[in-house]
This record gives C-alpha cells, structure tokens and sequence, in this order.
C-alpha cells in the first residue's frame, strides 16, 4: 500500500488515538503513516456489535419471560462465555448451568450472588433486576 | 518514579512492546519491523472447532509472547519472564523492577483497559504493554498501540494484569535480563534466524490449517459458508475475519506490510535482491488481502451476497496463499 492511499476513516479509536500503518513511500521504502481508521474495518466492528446488542436485547427478552435467570442477560452484556464467567467465578460450569435456571438462581446464597455481582462489576441488587447504568 | 524511558508508537503491541524495550541496548537498531521479523511473527491459522465471540477463530500472527521471547533468544539476550500466584506478590515484583530502574513488559487483557474506546473490548487477554514508573497511585504506561503514554491507577492495572479466561496473563511480567549493547553481527544472525525460524512455520508445520496451507484450506471453506451457515452468520464470520486481519495491531494487511517492511531492513544488514523480492511479494500479498477485506465489507454490509461474490472471497485467498509460498520459497533458499 502507498503512504497516501492510508485511509482516513474517522473510528472510534481515531478520536483517541491515530494507528501506525506501514506504507511505501514514493521510492518504494517502507515508512509508517498514521491512519483515523479504514470504513471496512470500522463497519466489521458495528456488524460484530450489532449481533451482540441483539443477543443481549434476547437475553433480556428470555429472563423476563421467565425462561432463564439474570445471569443470561449479564454474560451477553460482559460478553462472557461459560468458561470465561467460571474462571472469573470459581464456580464449575455445570454449576453456571443450573444457576442459569431461574428457581435455582432465586435460592442463590448472598454470597454467590456476590461473586456474579463481582465477576459483571455490578451490584447485586443490579445483578437481581438486571438494572444497569452505565456510560 | 519515573524511569529514563521514551514511549514509542508502533502498529502490533508485542513487536512494539519488544522494540521498546531494547530500545536503549540497541540504539534504537531493533525497530518494530526488525522485531517482528527476528520474532517470525508472521504467521496464519485457521482452528477448526474453537469459536470466539461466536465466529472462527483466526490468527495473523504467531502465539502471544512468542515474539518478545523469539527475538532477544535470536539476538542471545537472557530473559527474564515471572508469572504469579498472588496480586500482591505481582504488584511486589513489578514495583521491584521498577525501583531498579527496569522498565517492564506486561501482558494484560483488553476487556478492563479503561483508555481504550468501549466498542474495542473483547476477553482478549494477550494485550502487551510496558510499565516504566508510577506516581501516586497511577502507573505510568506505554501502550504501543496509543500515540502518547498513558496511566493506570494500581486497581485498574491489577484487573487487567489478572484477566480470566483463555490465555489469562496472570501478572506475567518480563524484560530483557542484561543491558549490554546489541551489536550489528547480532542483529545479522538474529536475521537469519528469524527468517528461517518463519519460513518453517508457514510452508512446513503439518496439518492444513496453519501456515500457507492454512490460507488455502481458509479460502475453500469460505466458499461453502453462505450454503452452510446462512447469509448472516456468512457476514458475520468475514467480518470477525477482517477483524482479525485490520483490527488494533496489524500496519495493516495482516501484518504483511510489516513483514516487507522487515525484509528491506534486512537488506540493510545482508544486502541481497532476493530479500527486496521477496519484500515486493508480501507488499502485494498484503495488498490483496485488504482487497479481500473490501469483498468481505460488501458482503457483511448486504450490498453483494450471491454465491459468486463468495467464490471471488475465497479465491482470493487462495491467490494470497500462492503468493506468499512463492514468496516464502525464495527465502528459503537464499544462501547467506
């Protein structure tokens, strides 16, 4: 790629910082030049975050019919797999099966709603109602 | 405290970390492109049957901490890598190094970095940075991914030094062990050897999913996808693919721009055509795939979808995967 075809999307990550890209100069020697971003990246993130709003929007859907516990809604929102929320839990991913159940997760001691609250950074009381308010 | 140390910007965050760390022993020498390439960074593999984030995991570049520890073995600097048990046994250490004037490579995850933009934070726990100093409770941090240095607080930077899940860092932490200058007959056998250590990884690991044959076998499945799992879930795996290719760390072009880049500072030290040659083919090899990223955009943008625009994306590929085998050939029969 030469120096001037870098493109200059603005992304999210442009307004913060710019990206080093290599590039050729007009004699062919590899030089770096930074870049605001490249639209085909920049809509390959929205496209990755668009599925994941819609599984959240779903989780959300699914606690409140009753179909699953709060627990759903809060690995799609921390994009957390079962393995991920059992390393971050200590508890066995068989054990984050059935919590996934809402009559089990209701008879949750304080103390392992604490670690979920911990493992989402929320507070229980968020963990319960699936209230969150963040930027 | 802060430590004599110049943040420096670069595209990758392990080969930037590795240029900046030895950044002083060197003389400035070791640039990023000659880390990566003593590192042989370059690298490419599709594994079958793991997801991440729900698309196919695939990768660019060699393991997470392979360049670093590649390019000071290369270059004969001894290493010195800690991973720990406990928090507060990983703060002590680092604060040790820092006391000594040491500044330290760090291996973090992403999802907790508070300076990076919310929509870049994945559970990617194979992030590289560097601490040189700490004032109050605030770390003083180089990211190279970030034009200026950056900080910190001490909880903040405990979170993401002990990330869970795959390739959790668990506060590893390393640094060159000695601080003798690099001379310029290092950095030629470092070449060598990096070269050498890159073309077994892309024509001669077994198996069809890494290397040259990893580009190959990549682009037929890609073919197969829009049958196989729907137009949408197609998108979403190209898009994952164009992340993974342009994403926060590459110099674009999957690290193949970097890769030329290398091979024509290599010239410097072991001037030879084919070296150029060679460093032409990856420029066009790197070329291709963000022609590639382009095909892959119209499809995950619903603007092309047909089974034809898919074989073009595949075959694309496929054309790289010549490319760069003819391009990794030459170097290997380079007599030095």
């Amino acid at each position: 790629m030469k120096k001037e075809n870098v493109p200059q999307d603005l992304s999210s990550l442009g307004k913060i910082t710019k990206e080093v890209c290599y590039a050729t100069d007009s004699d062919g020697r590899y030089v770096t030049q930074l870049s605001d971003g490249w639209d085909v990246k920049i809509t390959a993130l929205d496209v990755a975050w668009q599925e994941i709003d819609g599984r959240i929007a779903n989780a959300k859907q699914r606690v409140l019919n009753g179909e699953a516990s709060p627990l759903l809604f809060f690995m799609e929102l921390r994009l957390m797999d079962l393995s991920i929320l059992a390393d971050y839990t200590g508890f066995w991913k068989w054990q984050i099966k059935r919590h996934l159940k809402p009559g089990v997760f209701n008879k949750l001691s304080e103390k392992d709603l604490k670690k979920y609250a911990e493992a989402f950074n929320v507070k229980v009381e968020e963990l319960k109602s699936m209230d969150v308010h963040e930027d | 405290m802060k430590i004599d140390f110049e943040h420096g910007q670069a595209a990758h965050c392990e080969s930037g970390v590795t240029s900046n760390l030895l950044k002083k022993i060197s003389n400035g020498k070791i640039t990023e492109p000659l880390a990566f390439g003593i590192g042989a960074g370059l690298f490419f593999v599709y594994v079958p049957l793991i997801k991440i984030n729900n698309g196919p995991a695939i990768a660019f570049r060699s393991m997470p901490g392979f360049i670093f520890n590649r390019t000071c073995k290369s270059l004969g600097i001894p290493v010195i890598q800690k991973k720990f048990s406990s928090k507060e046994k990983a703060e002590a250490a680092l604060m040790e190094s820092l006391e000594a004037g040491q500044p330290v490579g760090a291996q973090v995850g992403v999802y907790y970095l508070s300076y990076f933009p919310k929509e870049y934070r994945f559970h990617f726990n194979a992030h590289n940075l560097i601490v040189f100093g700490k004032e109050g409770d605030n770390y003083l941090i180089s990211d190279p991914i970030m034009e200026h240095a950056t900080t910190l607080t001490s909880y903040e930077l405990e979170r993401v030094r002990f990330a869970k899940g795959a390739l959790a860092p668990k506060g590893q932490l390393y640094y060159p062990a000695n601080q003798t200058e690099i001379t310029d007959d290092q950095i030629r056998s470092a070449i060598k050897s990096g070269i050498k250590k890159n073309v077994f990884n892309m024509l001669s690991i077994p198996g069809p999913f890494a290397g040259v044959s990893g580009i190959k076998y990549t682009g037929n499945k890609i073919k197969r996808w829009r049958d196989k799992l729907g137009l949408k879930t197609a998108g979403l795996y190209l898009a994952q693919l164009v992340r993974m290719q342009e994403e926060i760390g590459t110099g674009g072009g999957g690290f193949r721009y970097i890769y030329a880049a290398f091979l024509q500072q290599a010239n410097d030290y072991l001037p030879n055509p084919v070296l150029l040659q060679a460093s032409e083919m990856f420029t066009q090899a790197g070329d291709m795939w963000r022609t590639a990223a382009v095909q892959a955009a119209g499809i995950y943008k619903g603007r092309i979808g047909s089974q034809e625009d898919f074989n073009v994306m595949g075959n694309y590929l496929l054309e790289i995967a010549e490319i760069e085998k003819k391009a990794f050939a030459l170097l290997k029969n380079i007599k030095w």
